[in-house]
């Protein structure tokens, strides 16, 4: 436990420390405050949807750009072997890493908070806000962001180029959202349709986003999660049997 | 530990695919010893000693470390070993300061000390000028004391050094040598160099690689007259030089003996080629005493070590 505090307080610390952390946020708020506000003045609960139908896109690209160097970067420079050889447990090494770019898409999804305070502050309250989907949608961000994180950082783990990092997380990420979409399910066969509609990212999303807070779509979550994490444990012991 | 064996390796063999990077090596390391690892690029002391610190796992072979197997108990191999890997591997991104605190709390220094611990280590190493700044806006030479000062920090049992002295100027390379065998005087320390003055300036014994095979161990005056099969003995002495010929040839531990020069004042100077692995100089002493002759001069040959690793490290490629 402590072990894994440090490694994330290191990483954390990392990310403060780097001006590429703050132009990714800044880009995803400015990106994220210009599809909401775009069709803001038009219509009220249709700009929300609007907010959280794109972020999983947004993300796509986001989230691998943050995890991309976790692993990457300690390979390319070696300090792996340092770390590597410290007293630590690898999933400690993991779980910090992990942590550390969590609470780095955190802050970030914090800061868009402002978006629907507005909406909420300016709605005609005689029609008034459905919260709703506000605190499902921030909780489907919070999940898929998660999930992503996981992707990109054993994305990371394969290679120590940055790069490629970025480039298999953005692809594995999009894989597993894209396969619950109606454009994959009507073209397989009829019966992996509901298997592909459970394992994909973007369905569990849209369920959480409507308001429909299921246990079912958080566990599926939790599993993704989890099983990219297990991956990235057996991928940083690797080096073992190479 | 009870046996003061620190470092225990029994036949251990490493390979990349088709290349054999160690083969079938046997060593020992003792408590407070200074053990230099040579061999020239590609031996394999890199990777026995990322064998040694738990990066990697030996393919087949036991080793054990401060009485502990490497693959069953890493982590309480880890605790105890202080490494310094190749090119001394940094976060340029970090603090120096930040960076020994991760490395003290990750090594298990409470929280309460960390601080204490981290200034200390800055004295020790030297870094008192370059603690505001980050690692990557650091020197090489004082890079390489941040990298010293992580491997030290917790006070290990054993220290592991893969060319800690490589790519320094000469004056660092003196300052890091210092701090080491400062620092040393209770360690079991493994060094490794493609350097041989090195060794000759801070081990207690050294062993050759080559090609993955363990050539020689042994103290490096031992390794010399391995290379060389003897080393030969100068003598000076004021006798007649027929009978002092004739009668070192006489000595038990003496194989051959050649005049090199003589003075008009009576002294001559004479090559004396001991017999393998004997020593005649008490002899030779002993000789010159009982016939009364002047002894002005009684030294080794200067044999390079550089020349013996040449020899052993070129002989087996040859075969
Ligand atoms: N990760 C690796 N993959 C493939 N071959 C390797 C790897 N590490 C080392 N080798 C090979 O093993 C041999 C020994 O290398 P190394 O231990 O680094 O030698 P040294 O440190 O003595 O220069 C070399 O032939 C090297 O090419
Ligand atoms: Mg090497």
């Amino acid at each position: 436990m402590a072990n894994i505090y440090q490694i994330f307080k290191k990483e954390f610390r990392s990310y403060v420390n780097s001006p590429a952390a703050y132009i990714f946020i800044i880009v995803f708020l400015v990106l994220t405050s210009w599809i909401f506000f775009r069709g803001f003045f038009l219509i009220n609960q249709a700009v929300l949807r609007d907010f959280f139908s794109l972020t999983p896109w947004l993300f796509l690209f986001f989230i691998p750009a943050v995890s991309m160097r976790l692993w990457a970067e300690e390979k390319k420079l070696g300090t792996l072997e340092i770390l590597m050889t410290l007293p630590i447990k690898d999933h400690e090494a993991v779980l910090g890493k992990f942590f550390a770019a969590f609470a780095l898409l955190t802050v970030t999804i914090a800061l868009t908070f402002p978006l629907p305070l507005t909406l909420v502050t300016i709605s005609d309250p005689n029609i008034g806000v459905d919260m709703g989907p506000i605190v499902g949608g921030y909780l489907g961000m919070l999940l898929l962001g998660a999930a992503y994180l996981a992707i990109g950082l054993f994305a990371s783990s394969l290679t120590e180029n940055q790069i490629v990092a970025f480039i298999v997380g953005v692809t594995l990420s999009f894989v597993l959202f894209i396969i619950g979409e109606p454009i994959v399910l009507f073209s397989i066969p009829s019966a992996l349709v509901p298997v592909f509609d459970f394992l994909g990212l973007g369905t569990h999303f849209e369920n959480i986003s409507r308001g429909v807070i299921d246990t079912r779509d958080i566990v599926y979550y939790l599993s993704v999660i989890a099983f990219f994490l297990f991956l990235n444990i057996r991928s940083v012991e690797r080096r073992k049997w190479a | 530990m009870q046996d003061q064996r620190m470092i225990k390796v029994r036949n251990m063999t490493k390979r990349f695919g088709a290349t054999i990077a160690v083969n079938n090596i046997s060593f020992d390391v003792r408590q407070g010893e200074i053990l230099g690892f040579l061999g020239p690029n590609g031996a394999g002391k890199t990777t026995t000693m990322k064998i040694l610190t738990c990066y990697l796992p030996a393919d087949s072979g036991s080793v054990e470390v401060a009485g502990y197997d490497v693959v069953e108990n890493s982590l309480e191999v880890r605790r105890r070993v202080g490494y310094l890997p190749e090119n001394n591997p940094l976060y340029l991104d970090t603090g120096v300061v930040d960076y020994l605190l991760f490395v003290a709390a990750i090594r298990g220094i409470p929280s309460g000390k960390r601080l204490k611990k981290v200034k200390d280590m800055v004295g020790i190493c030297s870094l008192e000028r370059e603690i505001k700044k980050d690692i990557g806006e650091l020197s090489r030479g004082y890079r390489q004391r941040v990298g010293l000062a992580q491997t030290l920090i917790h006070d290990p049992d054993i220290l592991v050094m893969d060319e800690p002295t490589s790519g320094l100027d000469p004056n660092q390379i003196i300052e890091i040598r210092e701090m080491i065998r400062k620092i040393g005087k209770e360690k079991t320390i493994i060094i490794s160099t493609h350097i041989l003055p090195e060794v000759t300036a801070m081990c207690d014994r050294a062993i050759i690689i080559n090609d993955g095979v363990l050539v020689a161990d042994g103290t490096p005056e031992q390794l010399m007259r391995k290379g060389r099969g003897s080393i030969n003995i100068f003598v000076k002495l004021n006798g007649p030089t027929e009978a002092v010929q004739e009668k070192l040839n006489d000595l038990a531990a003496v194989e051959r003996v050649s005049m090199v020069s003589s003075e008009p004042s009576g002294f001559s100077r004479y090559e004396v080629k001991p017999r393998e692995m004997q020593d005649p100089s008490e002899d030779i002493f002993q000789l010159a005493v009982a016939n009364e002759w002047t002894l002005t001069e009684l030294s080794r040959e200067h044999v390079s070590l550089e020349e013996v690793f040449k020899q052993l490290t070129t002989k087996d490629k040859a075969t």
